[in-house]
């Protein structure tokens, strides 16, 4: 039976078990388009390209599965960009998707043309622009299986218009040919057993967990190693959930806007075991320091993470699930050697652990004690999204998370727009689920638009907005490090938010003093459709917070 | 890079490599190299054995553990079919020159003796210029190059290194 190129995408996506797309389309990638009219397959018409691969990104990371994201050529391709870059720094799996200007028209900057393959290649695992339409079969095939194995990330597929109109003979079912591709998987028995050993030694030792417990789904596994072995854990902005908030074992978040006791831990440990993390610098600053002083090591599924940041004293290249595995099936050694250190550690997460919520009447809302009311109103299975700035780290850092992968926020990448379409892709996964979109005024401003997307697709999205009228996190940068000369970060003419709320058809409410926050939450909570919750927060209030805060009174 | 390694003296390395013969091949790798700010002394690709493979040969300087994280890195991308790091005094190096050099009647003939020490052959001959072909070691072409020097270099073009392991 003859096929167009066209048909035989969406012939591929049907047959990769894809249900949900989000896209935006245009003339470079109206065959593709069309044929999608005759299939099942839901598609998300975002406002803005960059939507579409934030969403497809939330989706695949609410979802464990591949998100797909469409645009068309030259401005619809270079409008995704951000959101591919996103995606890559985080390993979420993608397959996006591009028109292209014909074939016969690539290299003349024709009308809409962008050399799509060539922006996106520091940002994609791989891409392909494809010269034949018979070949889409195996394409995609390899595609979705790239995206998703190894470490996982985006692949792009540009398609030129025309191939998508070619018609070829049969949709044959092909098998990636990919011989340069071997990912590893089974862990080296040596190596296990050098782990193993320094293991038994070690005193005090940590792991620091990465986006790779997550994006494997080993947290289950990593919980039931730590609890047996006796080992703390401490997580990466991408691996937080990967322990309960209040586990004791889970000393919170790394870096330089982490929390007190996961950096002691880091500074004080004699063996460090990195666990699907990439240390990039905001976790570690001194990483080479820190392989000084303790024994490292690094087990990731990407060979080129191990050394890159830190050079460990043993690398354990493997599926960070097969590891784990194979550690539940050994002997446990006595972990008398390290009750100093989990005495220690446990003390300081009972020490640092923030702990003075506020409820009384105030001026503004305290942004700890709302994420705090909102997780635990909210309950264990609810997922949220973040944007990037202060709102990030107070959530990143207050937010009582409970569920690994309910997390979802632009760890690497730090891309203000990105929490709301990320939310969009979540939401479409798990329409059951509650999904909080946790947002700033200037980063909500940066995807504003797809409030359209939430209306068009009546999801029921709860939005929390944490308005300080300020680039918040410049503004501290700023107090903090530029003697308080504030250079462009006041929102001061910010819009009305219950206004634009209404235009949406979002439900609103409006607070500004902690004693509303409870019940201003269960009306959000309980609303029927999408609603925004805005919430008033001093411009000065820090992230970095005094110790005063911290201590258990 | 960190720089907790005991090993960071600067050197040349080469690398082998095999590759798909994909369009936009080369920029993947050279827009590695160029982004993560590794450096490259030379790249050579050609066809190969195997028809659809391209085998390229790559200089890079650098410590242990930037050509380490440059294996690894070129690995990653999936037209790179295979990496051998070739050991420097156990592999075959050529590279081939072409230099256009300045001769009159005076200097020609001592230029012809140049040129039969180091067996390079004269490719082409006129009144004002002498052109030299040359292929061996590259230490062999810096010798050459020296020796020329003095006679006033017009154009010197070099292939890059092009090398295999002894079998
Ligand atoms: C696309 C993009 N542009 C600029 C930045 C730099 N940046 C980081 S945080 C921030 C301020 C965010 O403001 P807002 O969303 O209001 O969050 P707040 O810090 O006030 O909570 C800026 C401008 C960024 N991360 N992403
Ligand atoms: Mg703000």
């Amino acid at each position: 039976m003859n096929i167009t190129g066209a048909q035989a995408m969406t012939e591929a996506l049907r047959r990769h078990g894809v249900e949900t797309v989000f896209g935006y389309p245009g003339a470079a990638i109206c065959p593709f388009y069309d044929s999608l009219l005759d299939s099942d397959i839901h598609h998300v018409l975002v406002r803005n390209e960059q939507g579409a691969a934030h969403a497809a990104n939330g989706y695949a990371r609410a979802g464990k599965r591949t998100g797909v994201c469409i645009a068309t050529s030259g401005p619809g391709a270079t409008n995704l960009i951000t959101g591919i870059a996103t995606a890559y720094m985080d390993s979420v799996p993608l397959v996006v998707i591009t028109g292209q200007v014909s074939r016969d028209l690539i290299g003349s900057d024709s009308f809409q043309e962008a050399d799509t393959t060539g922006a996106t290649t520091p940002f994609t695992k791989h891409n392909y622009l494809v010269s034949r339409a018979v070949d889409l079969p195996r394409i995609f095939a390899e595609a979705f299986y790239l995206a998703a194995s190894g470490r996982p990330g985006p692949v792009l597929i540009d398609v030129p218009v025309d191939v998508q109109t070619d018609v070829f003979d049969n949709y044959e079912p092909a098998q990636p040919e990919l011989p340069g591709y071997n990912p590893p998987s089974d862990p080296d028995r040596e190596q296990l057993e050098g782990m193993l050993s320094l293991l038994s030694g070690a005193k005090a030792p940590i792991i620091c967990a990465g986006g790779g417990i997550i994006s494997s789904n080993s947290s289950k596994l990593l919980r039931t190693i730590a609890e047996n072995w006796h080992i703390p854990v401490v997580t990466t902005m991408m691996g937080i959930g990967v322990l309960p908030w209040d586990h004791e074992l889970n000393l919170g978040t790394l870096g330089s806007h982490g929390v007190y006791a996961a950096n002691y831990a880091l500074h004080h440990a004699d063996l460090i075991i990195l666990m699907g993390a990439r240390v990039g610098n905001r976790a570690m600053g001194s990483a080479s320091e820190i392989a000084n002083r303790a024994a490292v090591v690094h087990i990731d599924i990407d060979p080129a993470e191990i050394g890159k940041n830190i050079k460990p004293h043993l690398p354990i290249q493997a599926d960070i699930r097969l590891v784990l595995e194979e550690m539940s099936k050994e002997t446990v050694p006595s972990h008398d050697v390290r009750r100093d250190w989990l005495q220690t550690c446990s003390d300081l997460k009972a020490k640092h652990d923030f702990k003075s919520f506020k409820y009384e009447n105030s001026e503004t809302i305290d942004p700890p004690s709302l994420l705090h009311k909102l997780g635990q109103m909210a309950g264990p299975e609810a997922i949220i999204t973040t944007e990037v700035g202060q709102n990030q780290i107070w959530a990143a850092n207050h937010y009582p998370l409970v569920k690994a992968g309910a997390f979802i926020t632009s760890g690497g990448m730090g891309t203000m727009g990105f929490g709301l379409p990320a939310s969009v892709g979540a939401q479409s996964a798990k329409p059951d689920s509650t999904v909080i979109a946790i947002s700033g005024d200037g980063s909500l401003q940066m995807s504003l638009q797809e409030l359209g997307t939430i209306k068009q697709e009546k999801l029921p999205i709860k939005l929390v907005l944490l308005n300080n009228s300020r680039l918040g996190m410049v503004h501290e940068i700023q107090s903090l490090k530029y003697q308080k000369r504030y250079s462009q970060v006041f929102l001061e003419e910010n819009p009305d938010f219950g206004l634009i709320a209404g235009a949406y058809g979002f439900g609103y409410e409006k607070i500004n003093s902690n004693d509303q926050i409870e019940h201003a939450v269960r009306r959000l909570l309980s609303s029927d459709g999408p609603s925004l919750l805005e919430c008033i927060v001093d411009p000065h209030e820090p992230t970095l917070y005094h110790a005063s805060r911290r201590k258990s009174q | 890079m960190n720089d907790n390694n005991a090993n960071s003296k600067q050197e040349s390395h080469v690398l082998s490599v095999l590759v798909n013969d994909h369009p936009g091949l080369l920029y993947k790798v050279s827009g590695l190299f160029s982004r993560r700010g590794f450096n490259i002394e030379s790249l050579t690709v050609g066809p190969c054995e195997i028809p659809e493979r391209s085998r390229m040969t790559i200089v890079v300087s650098g410590d242990e553990a930037t050509v380490d994280q440059v294996m690894r890195q070129l690995d990653k991308l999936i037209d790179v079919v295979e990496i051998e790091r070739l050991p420097r005094d156990y592999d075959v190096e050529r590279e081939l020159i072409l230099a256009k050099v300045g001769c009159t009647s005076q200097t020609r003939a001592e230029l012809l003796q140049i040129a039969e020490i180091f067996r390079a052959s004269i490719i082409d001959v006129s009144h004002t210029a002498l052109t030299l072909e040359l292929t061996g070691q590259q230490d062999k072409l810096t010798a050459f190059v020296n020796m020329l020097e003095p006679f006033g270099i017009i154009r010197i073009v070099r292939t890059g290194l092009i090398a295999l392991e002894r079998s």
